[in-house]
Order: C-alpha cells, then sequence, then structure tokens
C-alpha cells in the first residue's frame, strides 16, 4: 500500500517535526514494516520558465536552439523534444539541478552551441511514463499559459507529495485505505481523525423505480446500488491525478479515478457500468459451468462454478470483485452510471483473481471489508462525481444487507493483558491505548469492556486486544527476562551429529544437497522398489520430484566440481531419502558418502582411491556405531547398473541389507568413483551393546603367519571364516596383512593371502606346540579343497 | 720388568689419544689386554720373575692395566658419543617438508550453526525434538490456525504432493507434532531444526532452506510472558549471531500467535547506520514470534485458559550467510569442495 502524504493528511494531523522517515519509522515500530519512503518527485532545481524563441540547431535535425526566460534571467538552452516552441510554459531543471538516475544538469556545449540548463518532460523529473498521458510520454511537459514564471513547477503542479511503500500484514486489511492509516497514525500522535465528506444532493426519480438488483449468491453478503447521471467525462482534478499517482495508480477520466480514489481512500472498492448499456437490472450469482464473459482488458474468461458475477439478468457484466465487462465499460461518450458497493465472499474472490488477475481491488476484497465503509464509499462517490463530473445523483439507493454489523465487545482484564505481556502496565495506561485507538470501552475495577469499531475486523479476541496495548504502549518498554519456570533437563539425540563429526574426521567434506531432482535420477543407483513422489506442480521439471537414494544427489556435486577442476573430492551427507511403498508416504535417515581422487595427503604417495578406501571407510563407521563383528559385505543379488558390476557390494548388519558401497560404472563415470550409501534409520533401529570394559589377558599370546595360495574365485571372507572355524577359541584375532597377485605365482588363477594369526588363552600360557597342532589342523582342513600353504 | 712396563704405559697411552675409531680401539684392547695381548704376556712371565719382586711387579702390572682398561673405556664412550653426533648429523632433515596427514574434512556451515543452537537451547532445557519433512496439511497448516482458503497460506506457497501430503513449508509443523505427542499435556520446552520447502526461487529465496522453531508451554501460573520471549530471544540473537547486537521487537501478524513479533537486530552489514542490505533502515529482520495462539493450543488439546505459552522460528541459512561472511546464499547449495573445505576447523568459542 503505497501511502500519499497529501491525501493523508487530509484526515489527520501529522505534528511538525516528524519527518517522512520519522513517520515511516513510528509506523513501523506499531507494527506497519515499509519498503520505501519517498518524495514524489526527488529533482531539485527546477522553475517555470517561458520559451521566448525557438529556432533549429544549424547542426542538427531534431535539436532546438531556445531563448527561456526564468524570471530572474534569460537562459540559452539546447532542447531536443518535439514539441517545444515559442511562446510554451516550460519546467526548466538549472545547471546545478539534480534528477533522477543521478543526472546533474551542466552548462555544456551541445554541438558547438551552449546550453545553460534543460526543458523537462514530467518522466524526466521523476514520474513513471506508465502513469503520464501520451503527449506527456513523447515531449515536454507544457504546462497552462498561465504558468507563473520563475516559481517552483513542482508546487504549482501540486506534485509537492510523498509517499510510504507499505509492507503490510495480511490482518490489516483495514489499513489499505488512506482512512484506516489515518486512525493509525492518529493512534501513535494522539490526534484526532477527521472524516471524508459524504454529503450530495439527490434529483429525479427514486432509483427504486427504474432499476433492480436481486442477490441469488450467499457469497454476496452486501450489494448498494446508485445512480449517476449526465456526467461529463474529462480529466480529474490535479489533487485527484497526482494522489492517485503517489499511490500507484494510473489516472484515468475523472469518472474511472473517482472509483479509484474511493477505493484508496476508503478501502471499499466500486465498480461503475455504463447505465445506458447495463440496462435496468443487475443479478448476482455464481457463474455456470464455462460460462463466458469479456473482461475489460479485452480477453475472453471461461468461468467456473466458483466464481462470482454480476450479470444483467441475462449476461454476465462483471466478474465481481475481481473485473468488470467490457460490454459495460464506463467510456468517454458514457452519460449515466450505476455505482456498485459491495462485500463478496474472500476465500471465493481470492480464488478467482489468482485464476485471472490480482489487483487493487481483489486485494482488499480477500483481506476483508468493513459494511460501514460499503455504506460511507457509495455516499463519497455520488459526493465527488456531483463535485468533478457534474453528476446528478438519482434519489435513492438500493440495499441488500446481510451483513451482520454490530460492533464487538470484547471483555478483557487488565492483569490478563499484563500476564501475557509479562508487565505492570496501570489501569490508566491500558485505557488510554484504547482511546487513542478510538476504541470506545466500558472500564471496571478489574476489567474492561472494549467496543471494537467496525472497522478493525482483525480484532477479535482478547488475545488481539493484548496485542493492540502492546504495540502502542509500546514494546520497547517491555523489558526482557528468562522464564521463572520449574528447572528441567535438557535433551538431544546426539547420534547423527557424532557421525557427521566422525565422517568429517574421516577426511570427508559434510554437504547440503536438494532433495527436488528430475523423475528420471530418482531411480538411479537403485534397484529397490518404491514409486516416485513427484510434486503436483514443480518449479522446474529438473526438480518437479522427491529423492530416494542420495547418491544421485551426491553425483551431481561431484559432477559440479569435476567441471570447476576440483580433484580429491571426498563428501559425505546426512539426510532424506522419501518413497511411495503402495500409497503409504515414508522417509529415511541416511548417509552417503562419495570419494574420489586421493585420500592421503603424504609426500610421494599418489595413489589414488579404490574399493578398499571407501569400505574402509564404511567400516569406521560402523565399528564406531557399535556394529564391529555384525556386518559384512555381501555381493549384491541384483545390481543397479549405474555401478561396476565387479566392485560393488552390499552391506549388511546382522544380516540385514542396510546399504551399498561400489564403484560408479565405467559408463557412467569415466573417472573412478566410489559411493556408499546407508540407510541410518535402518542400521540405528538394530540394538548396540553397552561399551564395556574387558579384562586384559595377563598371558602373553602367541602369533602366527600364515600364507597359502588359492584360487582367485575363493574370497577372503570364505578363507577367513575357515580359519576361524578350525582355530577355535583360542584364535583371538585374524588379520590379512598381504594379498599377491602376479608373476610369482605361476598359476594365473591364483593369488596368495597372508594372515597373521593370534592366539591366546586367558586362563594360561599357551605353549608353541599346542599353537602348531591347531595350525595343523587348518592346513589339513584348506588342503581338502586344494589350498596350499606359499612357500 | 719395569722398564718394558713403564714402555708399555707410555706406548698404549700415547695410541689410545691417535686412534680415531671403535675398530682401532677394540684392535688395541687385544693388542695390550687380550689373551696374547703385552700386558697379559707380562702377567704370564711373572713367574719368572724374583719371588721377592713379583708383588712388587704384579702390583705395577695390574696398575697399568687398570689404568689401560679405563682409559679404553673412556676413549669408547668418547669414539661412540662420536660416532653418535655424527650418525644425528647424518640424519638432519629439512623440517620445513610439509607433514603426513589425512585429508581433512569439513562440516557445513548450516550444522555448525545449527549445533550451536541446539547445545544453547539444551542448557536452557530445551529438548531437541524432529519431524517428517514430507508433511500433511493438517500439521502444517491446519493445527496452527491455517484453515484452507486463509490468506496468509498464500506466504508459504507449497509444494504439494497430493491434496493431503506436501513439504513442510515450515518446522513449525513440529509445535503441532509436539503437542499432540505429548498426551499428559505438561509444559513443553522445544526446539526443532531442519529443512523446509517453499515454491519460490530467486536470488535471495531457495526453494530449500532451513528453520529453527522454539516453543514453550507452561501452566498459565508460570505466567510465561512476552517478557520471557524477549529476554529468551535477546539471549538466542547474543549468543548465535553477534553479542553486540541490539533487538527490536515490531509487531507483526502470523497466525499461530497472537500477539505476534518480528525480531529485527542492528544490520550485519553497517552496525545500523543503514546501508542497502538494510534499506537505509539500520534493522534486519531475523525472528518471528509470539504468544502460542489459543485456538492452537485448543486444536492440539491444550485448554487455553490453563495453559500459555510463546513460539519462535527462523531461518538458519541467513544467519550461517552472516557467521561466516558468505556473500552468496548459493553457496550453501552448491557445495563447491572450494567453499566446503574452509570449513574445516573448530570455531572460535
Amino acid at each position: 500500500m503505497k501511502l500519499s502524504l497529501n491525501f493523508v493528511k487530509d484526515y489527520v494531523d501529522i505534528p511538525e517535526n516528524v519527518s517522512l522517515k520519522d513517520l515511516a519509522e513510528d509506523m513501523t515500530r506499531v507494527g506497519n514494516e515499509y519498503d520505501s519512503a519517498e518524495k514524489l518527485v526527488n529533482s531539485t532545481n527546477l522553475v517555470i520558465g517561458e520559451v521566448l524563441s525557438c529556432v533549429n540547431h544549424p547542426d542538427s535535425d531534431h535539436l532546438h536552439l531556445c531563448k527561456v526566460n526564468v524570471g530572474k534571467e534569460m537562459l540559452n538552452i539546447v532542447c531536443g523534444a518535439p514539441n517545444v516552441r515559442e511562446g510554451l510554459k516550460v519546467i526548466v531543471a538549472l545547471n546545478g539541478a539534480e534528477l533522477p538516475g543521478g543526472i546533474v544538469i551542466k552548462k555544456s556545449m551541445i554541438r558547438g552551441q551552449e546550453s545553460n540548463g534543460m526543458l523537462c518532460a514530467l518522466y524526466e523529473i521523476g514520474i513513471e511514463k506508465k502513469y503520464l498521458s501520451e503527449a506527456d510520454k513523447n515531449g515536454i511537459c507544457e504546462l497552462p499559459k498561465d504558468a507563473p514564471i520563475g516559481e517552483d513547477p513542482i508546487k504549482y503542479l501540486k506534485l509537492d507529495d510523498s509517499f510510504i511503500d507499505f509492507e503490510l500484514t495480511a490482518n490489516r486489511g483495514d489499513l489499505l485505505s488512506v482512512l484506516g492509516m489515518a486512525y493509525e497514525i492518529s493512534s501513535i500522535y494522539d490526534k484526532k481523525v477527521t472524516l471524508p465528506e459524504l454529503k450530495h444532493s439527490e434529483s429525479g426519480e427514486n432509483i427504486e423505480k427504474e432499476f433492480e438488483t436481486i442477490v441469488e449468491t450467499d457469497n454476496c453478503s452486501l450489494f448498494l446500488t446508485r445512480k449517476a447521471k449526465d456526467v461529463v467525462i474529462k480529466e480529474s482534478p490535479d489533487f485527484i491525478k497526482n494522489r492517485l499517482i503517489a499511490s500507484g495508480i494510473r489516472p484515468i477520466n475523472n469518472v474511472v479515478d473517482i472509483s479509484n480514489y474511493v477505493m484508496l481512500e476508503l478501502g471499499q472498492p466500486l465498480h461503475f457500468y455504463d447505465a445506458d448499456n447495463l440496462g435496468n437490472k443487475i443479478l448476482v450469482r455464481m457463474a455456470e459451468k464455462n460460462e463466458k464473459i469479456t473482461t475489460l482488458d479485452g480477453i475472453d474468461r471461461t468461468l467456473t462454478e466458483d466464481d462470482i458475477v454480476i450479470t444483467d439478468g441475462k449476461k454476465p457484466v462483471g466478474l465481481a470483485g475481481v473485473m468488470g465487462g467490457l460490454n459495460t465499460e464506463v467510456e468517454s461518450t458514457t452519460k449515466n452510471v450505476i455505482i456498485e458497493a459491495a462485500i463478496f465472499d474472500n476465500v471465493k474472490i481470492r480464488k478467482t483473481s489468482n485464476k485471472i488477475l490480482r489487483s487493487e481491488a481483489s486485494n482488499r476484497f480477500e483481506k476483508g471489508l468493513d459494511p460501514a465503509r460499503t455504506y460511507m464509499a457509495i455516499e463519497r462517490a455520488c459526493m465527488l462525481l456531483e463535485k468533478y463530473a457534474d453528476a446528478k445523483i438519482a434519489t435513492g439507493i438500493l440495499k441488500y444487507d446481510k451483513t451482520n454489523n454490530k460492533e464487538k465487545e470484547i471483555k478483557i482484564e487488565y492483569q490478563f493483558i499484563n500476564d501475557v505481556l509479562g508487565t505492570n502496565i496501570p489501569k490508566e495506561d491500558i485505557l488510554d491505548v484504547f482511546r487513542k485507538l478510538k476504541f470506545e470501552t466500558k472500564p471496571e475495577k478489574d476489567y474492561v469492556i472494549v467496543i471494537v469499531p467496525t472497522r478493525r475486523i482483525d480484532i477479535s479476541i482478547k488475545e488481539d486486544l493484548v496485542e493492540e496495548v502492546g504495540r502502542i504502549y509500546g514494546v520497547d518498554k517491555i523489558v526482557g527476562k528468562l522464564p521463572v519456570v520449574s528447572m528441567k533437563m535438557g535433551s538431544v539425540d546426539k547420534t547423527l551429529r557424532k557421525i557427521r563429526h566422525k565422517m568429517s574426521n574421516l577426511g570427508l567434506n559434510e554437504t547440503l544437497s536438494y532433495i527436488l531432482m528430475n523423475d528420471k535420477e530418482v531411480k538411479r543407483f537403485t534397484c529397490d522398489e518404491f514409486e516416485p513422489l513427484k510434486l503436483l506442480d514443480p518449479i522446474t521439471e529438473d526438480r518437479n520430484t522427491l529423492r530416494y537414494s542420495m547418491i544421485p544427489s551426491l553425483y551431481k556435486i561431484y559432477e559440479y566440481n569435476k567441471a570447476r577442476e576440483n580433484k580429491d573430492v571426498c563428501l559425505f551427507e546426512i539426510g532424506k531419502g522419501f518413497w511411495n511403498k503402495n500409497g503409504t508416504f515414508g522417509e529415511d535417515q541416511k548417509i552417503c558418502v562419495l570419494m574420489t581422487g586421493k585420500y592421503y595427503n603424504k609426500i610421494g604417495y599418489n595413489e589414488e582411491i579404490n574399493f578398499y578406501d571407501i569400505k574402509g571407510v564404511t567400516e569406521e563407521l560402523l565399528d564406531f556405531l557399535g556394529y564391529g563383528n555384525r556386518y559384512s559385505f555381501v555381493m549384491p543379488k541384483n545390481i543397479p547398473q549405474e555401478f561396476h558390476p565387479g566392485q560393488v557390494a552390499e552391506i549388511s548388519v546382522n544380516n540385514d541389507i542396510v546399504g551399498i558401497v561400489g564403484k560408479i560404472h565405467p559408463k557412467v563415470e569415466e573417472n573412478n568413483v566410489f559411493v556408499m550409501e546407508i540407510n541410518l534409520s535402518k542400521l540405528l533401529e538394530k540394538k548396540v551393546s553397552k561399551m564395556k570394559f574387558k579384562e586384559i589377558s595377563k598371558f602373553p599370546v602367541i602369533k602366527k603367519d600364515i600364507s597359502v595360495l588359492v584360487d582367485k574365485s575363493i574370497s577372503s571372507q570364505e578363507l577367513e571364516t575357515r580359519i576361524k572355524k578350525k582355530a577355535g577359541k583360542l584364535l583371538l584375532d585374524i588379520k590379512l596383512f598381504d594379498v599377491y597377485e602376479g608373476k610369482n605365482i605361476i598359476d594365473k588363477n591364483k593369488r596368495s593371502l597372508a594372515y597373521s594369526l593370534t592366539f591366546g588363552d586367558p586362563a594360561k600360557t599357551l605353549n608353541d606346540d599346542e599353537i602348531n597342532v591347531i595350525l595343523e589342523k587348518i592346513i589339513e582342513d584348506l588342503a581338502k579343497s586344494g589350498i596350499e600353504l606359499r612357500k | 720388568m719395569k722398564e718394558k712396563i713403564e714402555e708399555i704405559k707410555n706406548k698404549s697411552i700415547k695410541e689410545i689419544k691417535e686412534l680415531i675409531d671403535l675398530k682401532q680401539l677394540e684392535e688395541l684392547r687385544i693388542k695390550y689386554l687380550g689373551k696374547k695381548g703385552e700386558l697379559t704376556a707380562l702377567l704370564k712371565g711373572l713367574k719368572d720373575v724374583a719371588e721377592s719382586q713379583r708383588p712388587i711387579i704384579g702390583n705395577l702390572v695390574n696398575d697399568v692395566r687398570n689404568n689401560l682398561e679405563t682409559l679404553i673405556s673412556e676413549k669408547e664412550t668418547e669414539l661412540k658419543e662420536r660416532e653418535l653426533n655424527k650418525k644425528l648429523e647424518q640424519e638432519k632433515i629439512d623440517i620445513t617438508i610439509p607433514g603426513n596427514k589425512l585429508k581433512r574434512g569439513s562440516i557445513h556451515p548450516l550444522n555448525r550453526i545449527i549445533e550451536d543452537m541446539e547445545d544453547l537451547f539444551v542448557s536452557m532445557g530445551y529438548d531437541v525434538v524432529t519431524g517428517p519433512e514430507l508433511e500433511t496439511d493438517e500439521f502444517c497448516f491446519e493445527r496452527l490456525n491455517l484453515p484452507k482458503g486463509h490468506p496468509a497460506r498464500d506466504m508459504q506457497d507449497s509444494f504439494y504432493i497430493t491434496d493431503e501430503y506436501l513439504l513442510r513449508t515450515q518446522t513449525s509443523s513440529v509445535q503441532a507434532r509436539t503437542m499432540i505427542a505429548n498426551t499428559e499435556k505438561t509444559p513443553i520446552r522445544m526446539i526443532t531444526c531442519g529443512k523446509t520447502y517453499r515454491r519460490e526461487d530467486d536470488a535471495t529465496h531457495s526453494h530449500q532452506f532451513n528453520q529453527i522453531e522454539g516453543l514453550v508451554i507452561d501452566k498459565k501460573d508460570a505466567h510465561v510472558s512476552l517478557a520471557d520471549l524477549k529476554g529468551t530471544l535477546e539471549v538466542f540473537v547474543k549468543k548465535i549471531i553477534g553479542a553486540n547486537l541490539d533487538l527490536r521487537f515490531r509487531p507483526s501478524y502470523f497466525p499461530f500467535t497472537e500477539p505476534s513479533y518480528e525480531v529485527d537486530v542492528t544490520c550485519f552489514k553497517c552496525g545500523g547506520k543503514g546501508c542497502n542490505l538494510c534499506k537505509g533502515t539500520g534493522w534486519i529482520e531475523v525472528l518471528g514470534s509470539g504468544i502460542v495462539h489459543p485456538n492452537v493450543l485448543k486444536v492440539n488439546g491444550y485448554d487455553p485458559d490453563q495453559y500459555g505459552g510463546f513460539a519462535f522460528g527462523t531461518g538458519i541459512d541467513r544467519l550461517a550467510m552472516f557467521r561466516y561472511g558468505i556473500t552468496d546464499m548459493r553457496y550453501l547449495y552448491t557445495n563447491d569442495v572450494r567453499f566446503l573445505n574452509q570449513f574445516d576447523r573448530k570455531d572460535e568459542e
């Protein structure tokens, strides 16, 4: 809402010492933020001048050399405007003048001719072109013949206005009017509010005799009709035009401008119909399905049963609250006008305007209207039409009124206000706030009954009154303190945080990715069965689906870094994956890791990350979480096609698959990139035993190394399992310490694996012979499968 | 005999002085003290000495022998020291060559600030709770006094999956969940942090962003008031955003609170003088807050005549940007490792 200062000053006195900025800040302090507070015309050093002579520039086909009388002196000014001519009264920017866009006027030479100033168009001094007539858009401003030379043109044109562009909250529909703003300002500075003049004369036959209004829908609660006859369509007076411009509305002609002026003034949108095109009836109803109307902007609209239409009894003549119909538009030839002032259902208007057009009018209907203002507005429109459009107002008014136009009475205890605010505001000060707000009160000892004026549709419960007291009394005066409540421990589950720190300590960068992706990406890197969760109304197709796996998210981040030549990308993220399984929606907490490039930061060590590095990170995480000895890496039954089929494993904890780790398929990614994902929701459900001290054996251990030559098809894990089984419980630990395949092994299908075995007995010192017996057993067992010791 | 002894003594002392390594020392030891050494030979030759002279000569030889042993031992220590020093000299390395390190990881700035906020509120007795990101219209809006058709829903254009399910537009949904889940209807002190989503994407709005939400509900006789909200948010702003920032409470409107306040803090950039970031006002809006609306209490099972409290919430992204001086919001989501690598140390206390 752009508030014209000249406009609001008609209704409330703003103290002399309050600057524009002060007013804006004071309004902000009571809850009404502003975007900007500016003068309507921000140019300096302008005077009214008269062009005494105008000849063509000798070296230009469009410039003119003008002699301009500015009162104190005669100036030579070069001007390029097509409409400059002898005898014209003009706006002159003198040397030193500052115009919008940082332009400063200086004495200059233009193609060899001296120029001492500039003749200005209105848009050059700061009125946006969209508000101007065609003539003013294309040339310098032509002032009336009697404009006083040497005077300030801004004052003369009544453009000496300022405006504040407020960003209002959704509940304060009452502030979408100058009068509402006047009340708000009056409560800050404790001033009176003057109401607008409504008086006008009436003449001729009563409207009841010649016109009829029927309302056939509950979505219209109030509909007032009046008639203005013999209007003279012309330009509006300057004050109306300039106030519309300062409020952000383009002036059109006096009649249309008056409907906008009243809307700005009182917050009630009006609609004017050309009475001769409308006929003698208005019928308000819901539109029929696929009913058609051509709106003012010339566009054919197809309606639904949710749109409220104004009809002439047969066809639609207006889309209620949103836009009029073309067939009854007020034009330059219009003689008689039917005035509509109505209240329509805000939700219905909101729906229709979202479809068609969001306008100043629809915005006000959506926020809700005060019926008292509807009555005021129609009279005010008549008064202005009579005065500025020479209209004769027909006797009488047609009223359809189903509103409950009663003032609300709210009972509130003084103590309640102080309890909610945490204050000790005396009763007198509370009552003073209501007085400033122009709320009537019936004060009692412990409570007060507040009669809320109908303009304040936002106030309905006592908490709303607490807010009023708080904001007018001054929130700044309320001293902050910490709650005095019973002592209680705070709690937070730090599991995810600990995982985050663990992964960071393992050298990975934590990322933060978007969960929305393209529907084609969502099934990548997984064979799980689920329905993608698609948005009904995405912003772009690139982000139309909720992710399931986080791997595509991290892979995208990798690609982003790759494109910027960032090497050694090691990432992790903890986030959500979403699913729809047979109509049930859900989300899982997941962790995803991506690794590529170098992992160790050691001089001369250039080995690239391989499968075992990311597997190591995975094991570190599982061990850290307490799942040591309970996990294994198994060959997946179904391998997602984005994985290298020979370097991929499912992560199994307690024989339950919780994740996947592997290399990205070279067809997908030419570089060696490894990814891992674990479903943390699933993993963390598995209980972990308490961390507990185990007695350290007092007896020494015996270490034995064993190196075997095995078929490549036998996995290290298989071998380990066999060794463990044969070794029995004296085997405390088994560690693979070497893997060799190469030229020293003749059989190319074989490789050598070397294990270090640690034996011990918590009850006694072992001797070598006992262990050798066990070793023999192991070797014997392996030999059965053709596995031999490597010599 | 005596002359012979004297000669060996002098000769050996001279030789010891001259030798330069442990090998020569060992040779010398063998030469004089070995089984076939010269002193050993003298001792063996004692039997040929007259019996009366024998103890004298014997003592003499032993003195020389002891002396020599001491000298050898001293020389050995000296030579060993010298050799060690030589070795140490050889082992000298360029200590300016970088150390061997694992790759260094980092924690995303948003989570850094979230952890700090969680710690702060836990220290004040709050519980940190979580809620789903794929939310129902009921918890995201209806239970927060935002019925269908409410104009304030326009402020939060949403990503719907179905008519009923949407990506939560605000962490306030967790308020409703917490109140409903608390079947005993005991007092609540909670915060929640997490991702939120709105159907807008431009230079200053990301369709995905993060919020923190706080809720305090207590019996009416605990008098949890606006003053308490002010005090709590003063602590929050000073601890999390900046110790020297001022706060300004500005009446505003949210459907879930009444009265409602937006909280401005001194502009991060200009310190309150007025700049383009604060549009010349000197203030930056950071928090939304207020006294929990009686309808919200009622619909979530708390009797508004018996219970009351406050709620607050804010976007975290901008706080993280301010804390670390991040100039463009997009950095938070593009995950350039040159960005991420900068967050690899502990924050200053």
